[in-house]
């Protein structure tokens, strides 16, 4: 390893767009293990209305992910804004709705 | 300005959904920086997903316990711990932003520390769940 030699601008991109990739991954999976549970005994409609949410709260994070890969694709760095805290309810909804499925 | 709205929390999750204040406080820092803890916020957000994803998968595919609402106990400590994870990823990936936009040290955190040890002690837990019902069949 060389010292001190700051990593080419677009490797960091690149790693950046890899993470958001893995994120929406991440995201896919806990939705199909949301519909599989939604469905795994006799669906209830109030666990049937939780997945279709779940699946909603999973689109509107591939739409933010996808047009942040595009736009790192692009060249900008500008920052997230709001998008984190966004992200973050998504996720927090994933969970709610997950516990409504469940129970 | 309701005095429960000026309470830290409320600020916090204002700063959360307000990017005026992480976007124009300071100056802005090495871009790369900013990557970084960009990469950071989203390897805790799978973190989170990860956590949720687990409470669902017992919920599907462990089959009922001999002890009464175990299963559910799990589920939902995972759900709740997931949900945790990701509220507590917005709120240091903006701390962060604004440590680094203001030239002071990251925000230091036993967050993690506090994780490790919750998530040992379930599977601690666990595995003597397991294990008492195992000799007790």
């Amino acid at each position: 390893m060389s010292t001190g030699d700051p990593q080419p601008a677009g490797l960091q991109a690149e790693r950046t767009r890899l993470s958001w990739r893995r994120t929406t991954l991440a995201a896919t999976t806990v939705a199909l293990l949301a519909a599989a549970a939604a469905i795994v005994d006799r669906p209830t409609p109030h666990g049937v209305a939780a997945a279709a949410l779940i699946a909603l709260a999973w689109l509107a994070i591939l739409v933010i992910a996808q047009r942040r890969i595009d736009a790192l694709g692009r060249g900008v760095t500008a920052t997230l804004g709001r998008w984190p805290a966004v992200l973050a309810m998504l996720v927090t909804a994933y969970a709610v709705l997950s516990a409504v499925l469940i129970i | 300005m309701s005095p429960l709205l000026n309470h830290d929390v409320f600020r916090a999750i204002r700063q959360w959904f307000d990017p005026t204040d992480v976007d124009e406080v300071g100056t802005a820092p090495d871009y790369r920086f900013s990557l970084a803890n960009e990469r950071t916020f989203l390897a805790w957000l799978r973190t989170g997903l990860a956590l949720i994803g687990g409470g669902l998968a017992v919920a599907a595919f462990v089959p009922p316990q001999r002890w009464p609402h175990v299963r559910e106990v799990i589920t939902i400590s995972l759900l709740l711990l997931g949900a945790a994870v990701a509220l507590r990823a917005v709120d240091h990936w903006a701390r962060c932003e604004r440590a680094m936009r203001l030239g002071r040290p990251l925000p230091r955190s036993r967050f993690p520390a506090v994780l490790a040890l919750v998530i040992g002690a379930g599977a601690v837990a666990l595995l003597v769940v397991v294990l008492v019902s195992g000799l007790r069949t």
